[in-house]
């Protein structure tokens, strides 16, 4: 008579010899049943708290790039403002998509979704991220006298990972008003430089485009001569340059280019 | 604790090192050495994941079929090293950034299939987890080392506490940008095992193909 109790089942379960068919297929079953389960709660207990990091890390780049713009604290006390205004920019028209929430976007998401982005042609690619989604998030700051700042978040490839920034315009929408890298993977003590607070305040001030509106701020080995050259770091040559083209690209056609020019002649 | 039990967790911090003896391990090495808070909280990763492996993998031994024994193991392993990168990234998310990948690829770390293949799966549950600690501690003490090294000669620092005055800052110390880079950590590594070797002669293993002399005759 056969026992049905799973206790008796499980016996002989294990008392199979170890290389049976049966044995080896239930092993394996149970090993990955059991990891996947560990796995999966582990992941799923401590999203939030891994999300508030995320978040938090995000929040404190963003204040400290506004703490270091001379007089900003000043127009946030003019204009009542408690902080930046997010809005939608649609990179493919470059006009402000006001149909999703702005705050709940997920740009990260966006970033490697084949269905929220466009491909890039490699020549098309100076920043190396492949494909740049439809929808960016920029942060505004209007103060008495019209704009005072744009903060665009950008990204793209260094010497071997992904560096983030957010990178401030000033109300002319040509002077960088700062540069922050909030994230990046860079060989630490030689490409990591570029978060160095002194390199990047090298960038503040510089024009990104000359009279005819091409871009034309570089990093450049030793001394910056004109007002669109920035220091290039020794020992960190690609990753400095990595950080200058991807600002050339987001501030060209395929970044917030067409979105700029519409916020200059006031189209929006 | 036994003495042979005890012998578990004390031999691999110098006698059979991970590192220095067995040569396991050399890539994470190099990688995390930079600064102290990274090689500690990677030390400390990979002996939570060896140890626990080693006991998990010595708890279901008699009943790992042979055909499939790496992959039941490194399944285990894999799925401890996801975990360990969760909870760092939930606990303490600055130095997980700083690690990268590296808390990810303690999975192809030799150091713990290393144990569970060569230990875990032939011995009891008890030794196991002391064999798995003290692997762990060995790769720890060598990693803890040659972050010294590197982060004081590298940055002029101990745990990020600046110890020698930069000359950037108006001190004396130039730092040795070599040091930042892997490369240092090898030297440093082969000068370890240079002065184990010469303090303990049983470590030095046989030219298995001794190179030709004169004097030696020639043709062997």
């Amino acid at each position: 008579m056969a026992d049905l109790s799973p206790i008796s089942w499980w016996r002989r379960f294990l008392a199979l010899p170890n290389d049976s068919r049966l044995k080896t297929l239930g092993v394996a079953f149970l090993v990955a049943l059991v990891s996947a389960i560990t796995v999966s709660a582990t992941s799923v207990t401590l999203k939030p708290r891994q999300q508030a990091h995320i978040e938090a890390a995000r929040a404190a780049n963003l204040a400290a790039m506004i703490a270091t713009l001379p007089g900003l604290a000043d127009i946030l006390r003019q204009t009542g403002a408690e902080t930046l205004e997010t809005v939608l920019v649609d990179l493919r028209t470059g006009q402000i998509d006001g149909n999703y929430d702005a705050t709940s976007y997920d740009f990260l998401a966006a970033q490697t979704d084949p269905a929220q982005g466009t491909a890039l042609l490699p020549e098309d690619d100076l920043a190396g991220i492949g494909q740049r989604p439809h929808l960016a998030p920029v942060y505004l700051l209007r103060g008495v006298d019209g704009l005072a700042l744009v903060v665009l978040p950008v990204y793209g490839k260094g010497y071997q990972s992904m560096i983030r920034a957010y990178l401030a315009l000033e109300g002319d929408l040509n002077t960088v008003a700062a540069l922050s890298i909030y994230e990046q993977g860079e060989t630490p003590g030689l490409g990591s430089r570029i978060t160095d607070p002194g390199w990047q305040a090298l960038w503040s001030g510089k024009q990104a485009a000359d009279a005819s509106g091409e871009i034309i701020i570089s990093v450049v080995r030793g001394s910056a001569a004109t007002a669109s050259e920035v220091d290039g770091i020794t020992g960190a040559t690609r990753s400095s340059t990595g950080v200058a083209n991807l600002v050339h690209f987001w501030l060209g056609a395929d970044g917030y280019g067409g979105f700029l020019a519409r916020l200059k002649t006031g189209d929006l | 604790m036994t003495k042979s039990n005890l012998r578990h967790l004390t031999s691999p911090l110098i006698d059979n090192n991970p590192i220095t003896l067995q040569m396991l391990g050399i890539c994470s090495a190099l990688a995390v050495t930079t600064a102290l808070d990274t090689a500690l909280t990677m030390s400390l990763a990979l002996m939570a994941v060896l140890a626990t492996a080693s006991t998990v993998i010595s708890l279901i031994r008699r009943h790992i079929p042979a055909s499939i024994r790496l992959v039941v193991q490194i399944t285990i392993i894999a799925s401890l090293v996801i975990v360990a990168d969760q909870v760092l990234r939930a606990f303490a998310y600055e130095i997980s950034q700083r690690l990268s990948v590296f808390v990810g690829l303690i999975v192809t770390n030799c150091i713990v299939l290393g144990r569970a293949e060569s230990f875990a799966m032939r011995n009891p549950v008890w030794p196991s987890l002391l064999d798995g600690l003290g692997n762990g501690l060995g790769y720890g003490l060598i990693l803890m080392l040659v972050a010294t090294i590197r982060e004081l000669l590298g940055s002029g620092s101990l745990f990020g506490v600046p110890v020698l005055p930069l000359a950037v800052d108006g001190g004396w110390f130039v730092p040795l940008g070599f040091m930042l880079l892997a490369p240092s950590a090898f030297f440093i590594i082969g000068l370890l095992i240079w002065a184990i070797r010469t303090r303990r002669p049983a470590q030095a293993e046989a030219d298995e193909f001794p190179i030709l002399t004169a004097a030696a005759g020639g043709r062997k």
